[in-house]
Order: C-alpha cells, then sequence, then structure tokens
C-alpha cells in the first residue's frame, strides 16, 4: 500500500471516531457509535499491519491475541457497581503503552545507533512522563477504588515541595539526556522510575470521594500519552484521537469540579476529606427522627409523588434492582417516580445512571440536578439512598462549612424526606448533615438493599 | 522544528478544540460510557504498538513491543466492550 493511501485510511479511522463521539451526544445512538469508533479502530489497526511487511510476527501476533483476549474477559466479567474501577484500569493500560512505545522507540535508536532529532526526542520523553503517571497513577486509583488500600488522603509534610522536586528531577534528567546524544542510558530509566513515582505520589494525597475528577483527569492523560505517541512515531491518527479524549477527559473534569465548586488545583492538592475534624455547625443537641419500615412503607405507598436520590451507598450495597421494584411498587398505587442524580455522586462521573440502567430503570425518567430541583418544592417523598454531601444543606445556608457553595440537591424543600443509611456516620467530607436533624426528615437506618428490600415486602402487604 | 512537528501541533490544537465541542453536548446519563469509550479511542496508541513489536530490533524491543500491544489491546478491546455492554442497558420507558 502506498504511504498517501495508508494516511488517507488513517484519516477514515480518525472521522469515524469523531462520529462515534458524536452520536454518544444521544443515549438513543451511543450504543451505534461506539460500534462506528470501533469499526474506525479496526481500520487503523488493519492499515498498520498492511502497512508493515511484517519481521516478527511472533510478538506481535500474540500480543494481539493476549491483548484482545484480556480485555475481552474483563469487559465481560466487571460487575456495573466496579465501573470505576475498570475505568481506571483501562486509563492505566493506555498509558502503559504509551510508557512502552516511547521506551522502545527510544531504545530502538540507542541500539541502531542512529541519531533522534531534538523535536522526537522531546516527544519520547513526554511519552515517558505522561504515559508513566498515567499508568501508575491509574493503578493507585484502581487501589483505592477497589479499597485494596485506604480511600483517605495520604499527606505527609512538605508534600507539594516533594513532588515538585521529583518532577524537576524528571525535566533536568530528559534535558540531560536529550543534549547528551552519547549518554548511557540510566537517565532514561531514572526518567521511566521517577515518571512512576510521580504518579503515585499525585494521586495518593486525593481522597475517595474526589475519585470522580481523579479519574476524568487520568482519562484526559491517557489520551495525551497517545496523542504524544503519534508525535513520537509521526502519526496523524494518533494526534487526532489523542487530542479528542484528551479534551474529553478535561471536560469532564471540569464539570466536576464544578458540581464540587472547588478548583481543580483543590482536588489535586488540597487532601479535602482527610484527617481534618467535622468542621461546620456541630451536631450537639439535636436529635434524629427514627423510623420503622413499616411506616416508610405507609408514607411511600400514598406518595403521589416520589423522588429517589442515589448515591455511592446504593452502589456499595448494589440496591440498584430493589430501587426498580421499589419504584414499579409505588407507579401502580397511583404515585409518579423520578430520580435526581448529582454530578458526583458515585465514584465517577455518571456512575448512578449505569447502574440504574443496569436495573432496568428508562433513562429519561433520571434527571440532572439542575433539571429536577425546582421539583422538590411540590414532592411528596423524597428518597436518599446512600447519598449524603450532595444533600447537605449546610452548602446552602452554612458559609463556616467546608462545602459551601457547592451545588447540591435540594432534598430538604420535599414535602416529606427519608433517608436510608448505614449509621449517622458523617459523609466523605466528614460534615455533619442537618437535613437528617430536620422535622421534616426520617431515618430508615441499615444497609440500603435490606432497607429497600423491606421497604418493598411491606408495601405489597399493604 | 519540523514540518511534521508543526502540522502535528495544528492538527493536535484543532482536534483539541472539536473534542471540546463534541463531549461538551454529551448528556450527564452517558459520562461513563463516555468514558470508558473514550478510553478505548486512546488505545490507539496500538498503532505505535504494532510498529514497534514488528520492528525486530533485538529482544529488548520485542519485549517492550509485545507488551505494548498486550496494553493497547487491553485497552481497545476492554473499552469498545464494556462500552457497549453499558449502552446496551440504557433504554426508553416504551420500549419494554
Amino acid at each position: 500500500m502506498s504511504p498517501s493511501i495508508v494516511r488517507l485510511l488513517y484519516l477514515v479511522a480518525a472521522v469515524l471516531f469523531i462520529i462515534g463521539l458524536k452520536k454518544l451526544q444521544s443515549p438513543a445512538t451511543a450504543r451505534k457509535g461506539n460500534a462506528i469508533s470501533g469499526v474506525g479502530m479496526l481500520i487503523a489497526i488493519v492499515v498498520t499491519m498492511l502497512e508493515l511487511e511484517i519481521l516478527s510476527p511472533a510478538a506481535l501476533v500474540g500480543g494481539l491475541v493476549v491483548g484482545s483476549a484480556v480485555g475481552w474477559w474483563m469487559a465481560r466479567a466487571v460487575k456495573m457497581t466496579s465501573m470505576p474501577q475498570m475505568v481506571a484500569l483501562l486509563n492505566g493500560f493506555g498509558g502503559a503503552a504509551s510508557l512502552l512505545v516511547g521506551g522502545a522507540e527510544f531504545l530502538k535508536s540507542e541500539l541502531t545507533g542512529e541519531q533522534i532529532p531534538m523535536d522526537t526526542g522531546i516527544t519520547i520523553q513526554l511519552s515517558l512522563l505522561i504515559g508513566a503517571v498515567t499508568f501508575s497513577g491509574s493503578m493507585i486509583a484502581w487501589a483505592k477504588l477497589q479499597e485494596v488500600m485506604t480511600g483517605k488522603p495520604i499527606t505527609f509534610p512538605a508534600q507539594k515541595t516533594f513532588n515538585a522536586l521529583v518532577f524537576v528531577a524528571i525535566v533536568a534528567l530528559s534535558a540531560y539526556q536529550l543534549y547528551t546524544p552519547d549518554a548511557m542510558l540510566w537517565p532514561f530509566y531514572a526518567v521511566c522510575f521517577l515518571s512512576r513515582a510521580l504518579g503515585v505520589l499525585l494521586t495518593i494525597p486525593i481522597g475517595g470521594a474526589d475519585m470522580p475528577v481523579v479519574i476524568s483527569l487520568l482519562n484526559s492523560y491517557s489520551g495525551l500519552a497517545g496523542a504524544m505517541t503519534g508525535f513520537v512515531i509521526k502519526n496523524d491518527v494518533l494526534i487526532v484521537s489523542g487530542a479528542l479524549v484528551g479534551s474529553s477527559g478535561i471536560i469532564l473534569s471540569q464539570i466536576m469540579c464544578k458540581a464540587m465548586n472547588r478548583s481543580l488545583a483543590n482536588v489535586l492538592f488540597g487532601a479535602f476529606g482527610g484527617s481534618t475534624a467535622a468542621s461546620g455547625k456541630s451536631a450537639a443537641g439535636l436529635t434524629v427522627k427514627s423510623i420503622t419500615a413499616e411506616d416508610a412503607a405507609i408514607q411511600l405507598a400514598f406518595a403521589q409523588s416520589m423522588i429517589v436520590v442515589p448515591g455511592y451507598g446504593m452502589a456499595v450495597a448494589q440496591a440498584q434492582h430493589t430501587v426498580r421494584e421499589l419504584a414499579e411498587l409505588v407507579e401502580k398505587k397511583g404515585g409518579t417516580v423520578k430520580y435526581a442524580i448529582h454530578p458526583v455522586a458515585g465514584r465517577m462521573p455518571g456512575h448512578m445512571n449505569v447502574l440504574l440502567a443496569e436495573a432496568n430503570i428508562p433513562y429519561d425518567k433520571l434527571f440532572a440536578m439542575e433539571d429536577i430541583n425546582s421539583e422538590f418544592e411540590n414532592c411528596d417523598v423524597a428518597i436518599v439512598i446512600g447519598a449524603n454531601d450532595v444533600v447537605n444543606p449546610a452548602a446552602r445556608n452554612d458559609p463556616s462549612s467546608p462545602i459551601f457553595g457547592m451545588p447540591i440537591l435540594d432534598v430538604d424543600k420535599a414535602k416529606s424526606c427519608i433517608v436510608l443509611k448505614r449509621s449517622m456516620g458523617a459523609g466523605f467530607a466528614g460534615i455533619e448533615n442537618e437535613l437528617f436533624y430536620a422535622p421534616k426528615t426520617s431515618m430508615l437506618f441499615g444497609d440500603a438493599k435490606s432497607s429497600l428490600t423491606k421497604l418493598v415486602s411491606e408495601i405489597k402487604q399493604l | 522544528m519540523t514540518d511534521a512537528l508543526i502540522t502535528g501541533i495544528v492538527i493536535f490544537v484543532l482536534a483539541t478544540y472539536l473534542g471540546a465541542e463534541l463531549i461538551g453536548r454529551v448528556p450527564p446519563t452517558l459520562h461513563t460510557p463516555l468514558m470508558s469509550g473514550g478510553n478505548a479511542i486512546s488505545g490507539i496508541t496500538v498503532v505505535g504498538a504494532i510498529i514497534v513489536a514488528a520492528a525486530g530490533l533485538g529482544w529488548i524491543s520485542t519485549v517492550l513491543g509485545f507488551l505494548a500491544v498486550v496494553f493497547a489491546m487491553m485497552n481497545v478491546v476492554g473499552g469498545y466492550a464494556v462500552t457497549d455492554r453499558m449502552l446496551q442497558m440504557f433504554r426508553k420507558e416504551d420500549t419494554k
């Protein structure tokens, strides 16, 4: 195949990616879009193989088979509740691939003794840095989400200074490597090692509740790493796709930050929700009204309208299917049911939507915060399932609260409110929630799934 | 700077803006499939990995190439498959 035809076919692949992303703008066309994007990928892979007169097919074919098989198996086996971990892993794999390609390109020139032009040299170093940070950062994010390691921020004195020094060291070593063409390999290995360390260092101080931002950002990095690899091997389709994914991740990070009323810098370096004791108003002297499943069932059975507010607790308890059962019963009794989704509910953007979709709940009953907040006033019962900070009125009323200014779901404005919660523990931000003490609020304590199951059987008996 | 680099930068910047336009209009309900699907697209690094794996320049580069292809393919196949699995669950009310 002539090089110009190859380049044009790569262009076709890039256009298919763009069409695929475009079709993701509506749930009705999204699946087709994903398939179109997949066809683009297939074209890119086949074209690359045809262009090469393959010299060493064993490594290539073996890699393709092993990678595809493992990827396929992971995609089939993963539980919907574990989707944040899955995305973290996928981000990491992309980063690792960029790191390895950058490394191999560098070693290739060393082995063949050819001189690397300065611009290629720079992009190789960037590919190593971003790939390694994406890889190790994603592995830490995975470990936190999987609860293999603590979800709390890990901090130490002078952390930011230390991280900055590591970064400076990476840049210095890269520059040294670039300007001394005959240098030995140790700066290369040092850059690889330090970049991986930097990925770890940057991710450990970030708390569990901030994971939506981190995953979005690592998503962006994995795109950037791909684009850098594109610069290294001078391939347009890599640059285009990498840039698309890079900006997608940045936009999602921004949406997440806005939904928490915090800057990206504050999320990344603020170590929010750490050991800092609960600030804001204390709950001393306030009492909580606890309710039995029986009474809650009566309240729900006679509700004309119910709004469900799911949070991470629903994901942990895997209660999404029971939520649907409950909603169907309420609908059968003549009530309407809607779902209010806060942008940062759960551990990644859109986490709740995927779980509710898995439970067969139609997506047109799911409403974003700004679309449903005005409806709480006229709602008979709002039922909060394992959500906390995203429904805390302190974000509106209490300037001393750490989450003051964060947009919240106005659950406190509903005519009544039932909160399903394991215990009276504070949320991830470590802040008291006055919603729980409000006269209109009743607390139904227990695991979300077993509470919901009780509610369902009680309503059935009515 | 070489022409190839300049062209690359031009493409990169334009594609970044295009990406921002496209992604800004994706509804929040699809943000998770957007991430995993985008992720699969960033698995395009597999093109670089294939080139490296096929180069056959001694065992180090073969091993690195093999690993790069494995990681990139897990990214590609895993990403597309899991996105498809999620998207097939999204349905409208009437299509019971």
